[in-house]
C-alpha cells in the first residue's frame, strides 16, 4: 500500500489501473493509454500530480541563498509569478533533482521537485538553507492538478473564482498567480498549452469533477511519459541522475554562467567539464525499421563509439518510435540501437519530437 | 469475469492455444495479457518455418508500456503467422481470442501438453492473482 493523492478514490471511480509510482498509488491509465494522449494533443487532459513536493522557502535572504543552491539564476526572475526550471546539483555537477522554482518577491519562493526524490530533496535543500537562515516548509496539504491541452484554460477557466478570471487566462507562458484559492501557473510536461493548478487537498475533488464534466479527460502517468517524450522534457531517474552533469543531458540551457561569481553548487566541476570538451550529445532519435526503443538499448555510432537511450517508446502522434539517447561526441546524424540482438536504424533528429500538436521532426514521409 | 472462450486451452503465461481440424494449433495471448500490457503498438512475429521449443520465445508484444516475450506453449514449428498485425498491433487489444491470434505452430509428435490448462484452470489461477 502506498501514499494516496487527494483524488485517489476519483481515480479508482474512473477506472484507473493504479500502479506504484515512487510510493504513491498513481493512475497509470483509465483504459487507453494512447486515446489520453490524443485527448491532451488535440482537446484536453487532466493529470493528478498532487505526488509532487511543494516546498515554500521564505527569509530575508531567500534569493541569495537560490543563487547558491541551482545552476540557474534566479536573478532572471524579476516578475512576481514567474517560473524557472533548473537543476539542483551536487559538488561534481551531477543533478540531484530538476525542479521549477516560482518567484513571489525576493523572500518568498516556491519549489516543485519530483515525488520519487522527495526525501532526499528535502534534506539537500535544509542542510543547504541553514547558513542562510531561510525557512523550509513542505506544503502537503496542497494537491496538484496538470490540465494540458490546446482547450485546457478555456474548460479549467471556471475552476478559478470568477474575479480572477480574466487575469488568469492572461498569463504568460512560464507565468503563475495566486487566484484566490487557486495557485494557477501556465506550465506543465506535455509539450501543449495548459496550467497547472495548484490547492487544497479538500478542493481537489470537486474541481477534478467540474474538470471531467466539462469533457476533459482523465490521464495517467503513461500518457504523462509519451507526453512528455514527445517535447523531449527529460525525466529525472532516466535522462539525468546524481552521476550525469546537465552538459550530458541536454541541459545546458538551464546552467546560468553569467555573472560568473555566481558560485552555485556544482559550477566549478562544470567548468572543468566544458573546458576538457568531448562531452557526450544527448539527442533525439526516430527509428526508422519497424520496432519500438526501449530505455537502456545500446546506441552504436559507426567511428564513434557506443551510447545509450535514457527514455524510449512509442510516439502515438508521429506512429513510430522515438527516443532519447546519450551518445558519442561528434558530428552525425545516423545511428543503430541494438534491440534484442539485432541492429536498427535511426535517425539523429532535432528535439522536440511534437509541440502543440505538430510533429516537428522531418519523418520522411509525406 | 467469466468469459474465457471454453474451446481453449490456457498456459500460466497468458497464452491462449486453440487445437485446429487439421492438427495445428493457434496461439494468441489472453484478455488478462492484453489489458495488462496496454495499448499494443508493434508485434515481432517469427519466420515461418522457424521450429520453437516449449516455453521457447516465439514472439514479443509491445505496448506503450513495455515488451513482453511471447513463449512456445507447445513444441512445434511455425506454419502461419498473422501478419495484418504489422500495420494494426491493436487488434490484440481489441479482439484477442479472435482476429488477435499471433501464430499458428504445427506440433512434433507427442508433443508435452502437461503444463496447458482448462479454461476452468486458468480462471482459478486469475482469481488467485486478482486477490
Amino acid at each position: 500500500m502506498g501514499s494516496k493523492t487527494p483524488l485517489y478514490d476519483k481515480h479508482v471511480e474512473a477506472g484507473a489501473r493504479v500502479v506504484d509510482f515512487g510510493g504513491w498509488d498513481m493512475p497509470l491509465h483509465y483504459g487507453s493509454q494512447k486515446e489520453e494522449h490524443h485527448a491532451v494533443r488535440t482537446r484536453a487532459g487532466v493529470f493528478d500530480v498532487s505526488h509532487m513536493t511543494i516546498v515554500d522557502l521564505t527569509g530575508d535572504r531567500t534569493r541569495e541563498y537560490l543563487q547558491h543552491l541551482v545552476a540557474n539564476d534566479v536573478a532572471k526572475l524579476k516578475e512576481s509569478g514567474k517560473a524557472l526550471y533548473t537543476c539542483m546539483l551536487n559538488e561534481n555537477g551531477g543533478v540531484i533533482d530538476d525542479l521549477i522554482i516560482y518567484y513571489f518577491d525576493e523572500t518568498h519562493y516556491r519549489l516543485v521537485v519530483n515525488a520519487a526524490t522527495r526525501e532526499k530533496d528535502l534534506a539537500w535543500i535544509r542542510e543547504q538553507a541553514e547558513p542562510f537562515d531561510i525557512s523550509v516548509k513542505e506544503r502537503a496539504e496542497l494537491a496538484m492538478l496538470a490540465v494540458q491541452g490546446p482547450d485546457a484554460r478555456e474548460l479549467a477557466a471556471p475552476c478559478v473564482d470568477a474575479e480572477y478570471r480574466e487575469q488568469a487566462l492572461a498569463l504568460k507562458p512560464f507565468t503563475g498567480m495566486q487566484a484566490g484559492g487557486v495557485f494557477v501557473a501556465r506550465t506543465g510536461y506535455t509539450g501543449e498549452d495548459g496550467w497547472e493548478l495548484l490547492m487544497p487537498a479538500s478542493g481537489a475533488a470537486k474541481t477534478w469533477d467540474r474538470l471531467l464534466a466539462a469533457g476533459v479527460q482523465p490521464c495517467g502517468l503513461g500518457a504523462r511519459d509519451t507526453l512528455r517524450l514527445e517535447a523531449a522534457m527529460n525525466l529525472y531517474g532516466s535522462d539525468m541522475d546524481e552521476t550525469i552533469s546537465p552538459l550530458e543531458a541536454g541541459l545546458g540551457w538551464t546552467v546560468a554562467w553569467e555573472p560568473a561569481d555566481r558560485n552555485f553548487i556544482g559550477r566549478a566541476a562544470l567548468e572543468a567539464q566544458r573546458e576538457a570538451g568531448g562531452l557526450r550529445r544527448f539527442v533525439g532519435l526516430l527509428l526508422e525499421d519497424r520496432g519500438v526503443l526501449r530505455n537502456h538499448q545500446k546506441v552504436v555510432v559507426e567511428g564513434k563509439g557506443e551510447g545509450e537511450i535514457t527514455s524510449g517508446g512509442f510516439s502515438p502522434t508521429i506512429g513510430r518510435s522515438i527516443a532519447l539517447a546519450r551518445v558519442p561526441a561528434g558530428d552525425y546524424d545516423r545511428a543503430q540501437v541494438e534491440v534484442r540482438g539485432k541492429l536498427l536504424n535511426v535517425r539523429v533528429v532535432k528535439t522536440p519530437f511534437v509541440r502543440n500538436g505538430k510533429i516537428r521532426i522531418e519523418t520522411g514521409e509525406g | 469475469m467469466s468469459d474465457l472462450p471454453g474451446d481453449l486451452l490456457y498456459t500460466k503465461e497468458h497464452e491462449w492455444l486453440r487445437k485446429e481440424e487439421d492438427g495445428s494449433v493457434t496461439v494468441g495471448i489472453t484478455d488478462h495479457a492484453q489489458a495488462a500490457l496496454g495499448d499494443l503498438v508493434y508485434v515481432e512475429l517469427p519466420e515461418i518455418d522457424q521450429e520453437v521449443e516449449l516455453n521457447g520465445e516465439m514472439a514479443v508484444v509491445e505496448s506503450v508500456k513495455a515488451a513482453s516475450d511471447v513463449y512456445a506453449p507447445i513444441a512445434g514449428t511455425v506454419v502461419a503467422v498473422n501478419d495484418a498485425l504489422a500495420d494494426d498491433p491493436e487488434t490484440i487489444n481489441s479482439d484477442p481470442y479472435g482476429e488477435g491470434w499471433i501464430v499458428r505452430l504445427q506440433p512434433v509428435d507427442d508433443a508435452d501438453e502437461s503444463d496447458l490448462m482448462s479454461p476452468d484452470a486458468y480462471q482459478e489461477l486469475l482469481d488467485e492473482l486478482e486477490d
